[in-house]
């Protein structure tokens, strides 16, 4: 049977015996050299554990380091100090079993649909009977069967979005980071592809990390939610959501939901004021 | 697209009736110009005849060869140049103002260092060609969107996997483009130097004719040089058009 769940890691004695999938420890970012104005320190100091198999979202303010916290986590941007880990082992350039989804339409607009979800596979080196197989059940998964022969150029931006999904899941990763991947979407976009987000999350069993601007996103995706501080971005708080596995968008309509936003939004709501004023914007 | 194409179509149709009618009421004398029916016929005439096969031969080598070289050797000095940000920032100045140099000066230099022949002729259409080609390298790679970079960092490529299955795709449409303009400067640097400097091909030809008051030959080989670049040039912007439409551009 054909499935999109994450394929074991290669030593089970190391994934699946910690509880985490990912940690950080004391990891901070810094960007440029000396102590002039081109120094930026970005990130951190941050602790943080993913624990395995949870949806876990970030929101904070505008340049607080998410997306800089994300590509450590990937293996794209190696920590100023401290120590990124992935499955107890510390991450050195991109390891395997971790997909990314960015913001920006990442889908490569030479290969069709189809060519564009088996990409990663095939330079992989997975058989070519696997191969269709896998990209035949995403395809259908992610919605994309009858798109299959088009190019990124003829889709929506929410199609081609999902096809970048797409690429990321038939490859099966332990740990999927998303990088505000509806943010260029239109709100009643954004919901359904929350939707199919946690479809997919059940699929998979996958941990998952967004990064997202919306509050509502992140409070009704998310186990966890992880409010960030202005830059230097740090975790000002975790907030567990409570909710149960196979929710969907209808929890909107939850009080509790209302009471989650809140409590994100009063957070957050200090931490982007004092941005905007360090950009010389909004009320003094 | 359709329409613009119908219109272009129509204005050349136009203007070669009007020069047409223009000939045959006597408006335009003979002895300068003469009616494109007549051009046409003895286009036929020359290529049937096979008196010029030779001349039309050594052209397209020597464009051929020029287009080649101009683009291999563009495409390896725009990477050089984008990857190592100093040798850019010196370069660069000098190919912004690079086509305000007139090429042809050099013409005396290349006979001295490669002698008479096609090679003087090649290495001017390549000094013509090469620098569109070097600067649409380098805004191909330019513009390679960072996202696509990542996505092959995540997707583990090696760095020569990168270069080759996404880099170079993502690049290719302006490639594409250097390499479209690096064949019309081809074209020009081959006919004008074999007008003014050579002894044989197609510019050689059209000048001999001229010298010679021959003119039904010289508009006839001046036609066949107009449809041979116009077909050229219409089946390469066909390509060029279908890759930045599959590429959403």
């Amino acid at each position: 049977m054909i499935t999109l769940r994450s394929k074991p890691a290669p030593d089970e004695s190391v994934g699946a015996a910690t509880s985490h999938a990912a940690r950080l420890k004391g990891v901070t970012r810094v960007y440029g050299s000396g102590h002039g104005s081109d120094r930026l320190h970005a990130l951190g100091p941050i602790d943080l554990e993913l624990r395995t198999g949870e949806f876990f979202s970030v929101v904070g303010p505008s340049g607080c380091g998410k997306s800089t916290l994300l590509d450590v986590l990937a293996g794209l941007n190696p920590p100023s100090e401290g120590r990124a880990e992935f499955e107890g082992r510390p991450v050195k350039g991109v390891p395997d079993g971790v997909g990314v989804v960015f913001q920006e339409d990442a889908s490569f607009p030479w290969l069709t649909v189809e060519a564009n979800v088996a990409f990663g596979l095939r330079r992989a080196g997975v058989d070519p009977a696997e191969i269709e197989r896998r990209v035949a059940y995403a395809l259908g998964f992610m919605g994309l069967r009858d798109f299959r022969k088009a190019y990124p150029a003829q889709l929506s931006g929410g199609m081609r979005q999902r096809v970048c999904i797409a690429r990321t899941l038939v490859l099966q990763p332990r740990l999927i980071l998303l990088d505000e991947p509806f943010g260029a979407l239109d709100q009643q976009t954004r919901l359904i592809m929350g939707e199919e987000l946690l479809r997919l999350w059940r699929e998979t069993n996958a941990t998952v990390l967004l990064i997202t601007h919306s509050l509502d996103e992140a409070a009704m995706l998310s186990d966890r939610v992880g409010v960030m501080s202005a830059r230097p971005g740090l975790f000002i708080e975790l907030i567990e959501t409570g909710w149960p596995k196979d929710r969907d968008s209808r929890i909107v309509a939850d009080p509790r939901f209302g009471e989650l936003t809140g409590r994100i939004w009063a957070k957050l709501r200090v931490e982007t004021m004092k941005h905007m004023q360090s950009q010389g914007m909004g009320p003094s | 697209m359709k329409h613009r194409g119908l219109a272009s179509i129509g204005i050349v149709a136009g203007l070669v009736a009007a020069l047409q009618a223009a000939c045959q009421a006597g408006l335009v004398k003979h002895s300068v110009v003469l009616a494109p029916s007549e051009m046409a016929a003895s286009l036929w005439e020359l290529l049937r005849s096979g008196a010029f096969t030779h001349a039309i031969w050594v052209t397209l080598t020597n464009v051929a060869l020029s287009a080649a070289i101009a683009i291999a050797a563009g495409f390896a000095i725009g990477v050089a140049l984008h990857s190592s940000r100093f040798l850019r920032r010196g370069v660069e100045p000098y190919l912004a103002s690079y086509y305000a140099v007139p090429t042809f000066i050099f013409y005396p230099v290349f006979i001295v260092l490669l002698g008479v022949g096609s090679a003087p002729i090649i290495a001017i259409a390549v000094l013509l060609a090469i620098v569109a080609m070097i600067t649409a390298t380098l805004t191909g790679l330019d513009r390679i969107p960072g996202v696509l970079t990542k996505t092959a960092k995540i997707l583990r490529l090696s760095p020569v996997k990168q270069a080759f299955l996404v880099q170079l795709p993502a690049a290719a449409p302006y490639l594409f483009t250097g390499a479209r303009l690096a064949v019309a400067y081809s074209f020009i640097g081959v006919i004008a130097s074999e007008f003014i400097l050579s002894g044989e091909g197609m510019g050689y030809a059209i000048a001999y004719a001229y010298n010679n008051f021959d003119n039904r030959t010289m508009y006839g080989l001046m036609l066949l040089i107009i449809i041979v670049v116009t077909v050229v040039n219409a089946g390469l912007g066909a390509l060029d058009r279908r890759l930045q439409s599959r590429l959403g551009r």
